[in-house]
């Protein structure tokens, strides 16, 4: 007897799948998908929602009607009047900043969790290092803000108790106030978000390294072929599916990070990014249309990633 | 041993040795917090912990708990919280008794409002998430597909996005401030994940199982909870540590909808970060606390972890 291809043998009224669904949709909808669109209303309004945005306009100064929020999210840290200062600010505006993030971040925890995946796939201790270069994924923000904040801590004096610090001093050198020097402190935070994410991309790196069928890397050796071109040739194009999930899962943590900046410098000393930012507009300023304008360009900025992700379910279902 | 063994072996050092220091450096950061912890704040205010172990100062005065002490009651004068109290008097807002340990302002009672956050916060969505995972995988309903695409569309949009049309609806219900306000809105926004993470699991189980079942007479609902729950075990284990290490280290949340009622461990050190500066003794004697729990659990679950991170990230 042939069984029907559906997963259904049993009788099920129309009602029971929505019932089991409902909490989840409930709170989803309620948490989710009411605020989204609110904050999409919202920002089109003025800063205490009672009228709608083009009321907020200044005399006198150029005005976008109801994108009046837009306009000062967008340009309000930019000075464009010419090429080279539309430069410099833009990158020491919370845009530039969060670029910076971007590019910096995630190219460092991918690269640097590749690298360390394919070293201790060698050796013979590799389950307690993946556990060292893990660990720090299970401590929060704020926690690898204190221990990152004393490594940088900087004395005006001979007494150096952060760690850089000491070594740079002990080398000869003036000790430098890696937070609040602008030109290196976004770095110095970056370096903090690697620390704590590399460990995340070694762990799936290693785990799709580890699938490449190993004859496939015993027949290429014994052609002659060395390490390195075992690695570029062969390895890399095969996990590379896997690098770019872990490259977009990165870019989007990215883009939401907030409290490793809040914490450290609370987005002083130009540090500021995105997410910052709008904390900063609502909580510091109260301002519900700027910030919710800000979280909207948060959005559109996620949403090539939000599609990225949907193609790539549809992509694993068809294969299922 | 031959030679061939042994040029082996130095082939390898260069690879250990590069290991062995990407692992160092990863390390001191935190090693460095952790000793720090241990030392008396005038130690630590004029020498680097890196020299913990020189020979200038005696045994006794070298290590203190009086750093956790402090921090735990949330003690912030110049001496520590046990020479104050050994002096006779007790400090302002003090007893000097055992009930000093839930002093509003110190880690001890952050501690507890964390528990309280992260417990509920962990349970509730995955409960939710298992009805749903179970409806999506083993239900037909119309509109199946569709909705679990939005599902995996949702798992990305930021918490910034939803703050300002909550908090103005938990300010008209009086919710904020509250742990039922942090608990939904920490179920909400693990529900996406949870539910993927819950459905692909439960859609790997065999088909026969859940068949046999229904012709032996099973409803959905036994089915769910006599073979479903218990099979998905593995899943549910990864969603624990996920969700409780999301809660228990999240900022934002526990920032915007709780505040200073009922502060939470991350938000009290980010508090002492701010206004602290120079307090390094009790900033990493409460880094620690908040830490210590978070690393148990990980090292004792990792596999958990790393399985729930792994589903639907390697292809093949």
């Amino acid at each position: 007897m042939s069984r029907p291809a559906s997963t259904q043998v049993m009788k099920q009224g129309k009602l029971a799948p929505w019932l089991y669904l409902l909490p989840a949709l409930l709170v989803m909808t309620f948490f989710i998908v009411y605020p989204m669109f609110n904050t999409i209303y919202l920002s089109f309004r003025n800063q205490d929602n009672t009228a709608s945005a083009a009321t907020s306009c200044n005399e006198g100064e150029p005005c976008w009607g109801v994108f009046e929020n837009y306009r000062y999210a967008l340009t309000g840290e930019i000075d464009t009047s010419t090429i080279s200062n539309f430069w410099q600010t833009f990158w020491s505006s919370s845009y530039g900043n969060t670029l910076k993030w971007i590019i910096i971040m995630v190219s460092g925890t991918v690269v640097l969790g590749l690298l360390i995946a394919v070293l201790v796939d060698r050796v013979p201790y590799e389950p307690l290092a993946k556990s060292l270069i893990f660990m720090p994924m299970a401590i929060s923000f704020v926690g690898a803000g204190v221990i990152w904040k004393f490594m940088y801590n900087y004395n005006a004096g001979r007494n150096q108790i952060g760690l850089l610090n000491a070594v740079i001093t002990g080398l000869g050198g003036d000790p430098v106030a890696f937070l609040s020097n602008t030109s290196m402190n976004n770095i110095m935070l970056i370096i903090v978000g690697v620390w704590m994410w590399t460990g995340f991309s070694m762990t799936i790196l290693s785990s799709a390294l580890k699938s490449v069928p190993g004859e496939l890397l015993e027949a290429s050796r014994i052609d002659g072929a060395n390490e390195f071109q075992v690695f570029f040739r062969i390895m890399l194009p095969i996990i590379m599916p896997t690098v770019v999930v872990v490259v977009t899962t990165m870019v989007i943590n990215v883009l939401k990070l907030f409290d490793i900046v809040y914490v450290m410098t609370g987005g002083n000393f130009e540090t500021e990014v995105i997410a910052t930012r709008m904390y900063t507009e609502m909580y510091a300023n109260f301002r519900t249309g700027r910030g919710t304008a800000i979280a909207v360009i948060l959005i559109i900025a996620i949403f090539p990633f939000i599609i990225l992700n949907v193609k790539r379910f549809m992509a694993q279902e068809a294969s299922r | 041993m031959k030679w061939k063994d042994v040029n082996k072996i130095i082939n390898k050092i260069p690879l250990h040795l590069i290991t062995i220091l990407l692992l160092l450096v990863w390390i001191v950061p935190t090693l460095g917090v952790f000793i720090t912890s241990f030392r008396p704040v005038e130690l630590i205010n004029t020498s680097g912990w890196w020299t913990f172990l020189s020979p200038q100062h005696s045994e006794t005065e070298r290590f203190t708990i009086d750093n956790y002490v402090d921090a735990i009651v949330g003690y912030r004068g110049g001496d520590s919280y046990l020479e104050a109290c050994n002096s006779g008097e007790p400090p302002a807002n003090f007893d000097c008794s055992i009930s000093d340990l839930l002093n509003p302002r110190g880690m001890g009672s952050a501690f507890f409002n964390s528990l309280m956050i992260t417990i509920p916060a962990t349970i509730l969505p995955i409960l939710f998430a298992a009805f749903a995972g179970y409806a999506f995988a083993w239900l037909e309903f119309k509109g199946r597909y569709l909705l679990f695409a939005i599902l995996v569309g949702l798992q990305v949009v930021p918490l910034q996005m939803t703050f300002v049309p909550i908090l103005q609806i938990y300010a008209n219900v009086g919710a904020n401030g509250t742990f039922w306000g942090v608990w939904l809105f920490h179920t909400g926004f693990g529900m996406p994940y949870a539910i993927y993470l819950m459905r692909n699991f439960l859609s790997t189980l065999p088909k026969d199982l859940f068949e046999s079942a229904y012709l032996d007479g099973a409803s959905h609902w036994s089915a769910f909870w006599r073979l479903a729950i218990p099979l998905a075990m593995p899943a549910i284990a990864s969603l624990v540590i996920f969700q409780f290490l999301w809660v228990w280290n999240d900022l934002l949340v526990a920032l915007v909808f709780l505040g200073g009622t009922k502060p939470v461990l991350t938000y009290q050190i980010a508090n002492m970060v701010s206004s602290l500066g120079a307090g390094w003794h009790l900033l990493t004697a409460a880094a620690f606390i908040s830490m210590l729990l978070p690393m148990i659990l990980f090292f004792a679950l990792q596999r958990y972890f790393v399985r729930g991170m792994l589903a639907g990230a390697v292809k093949g």
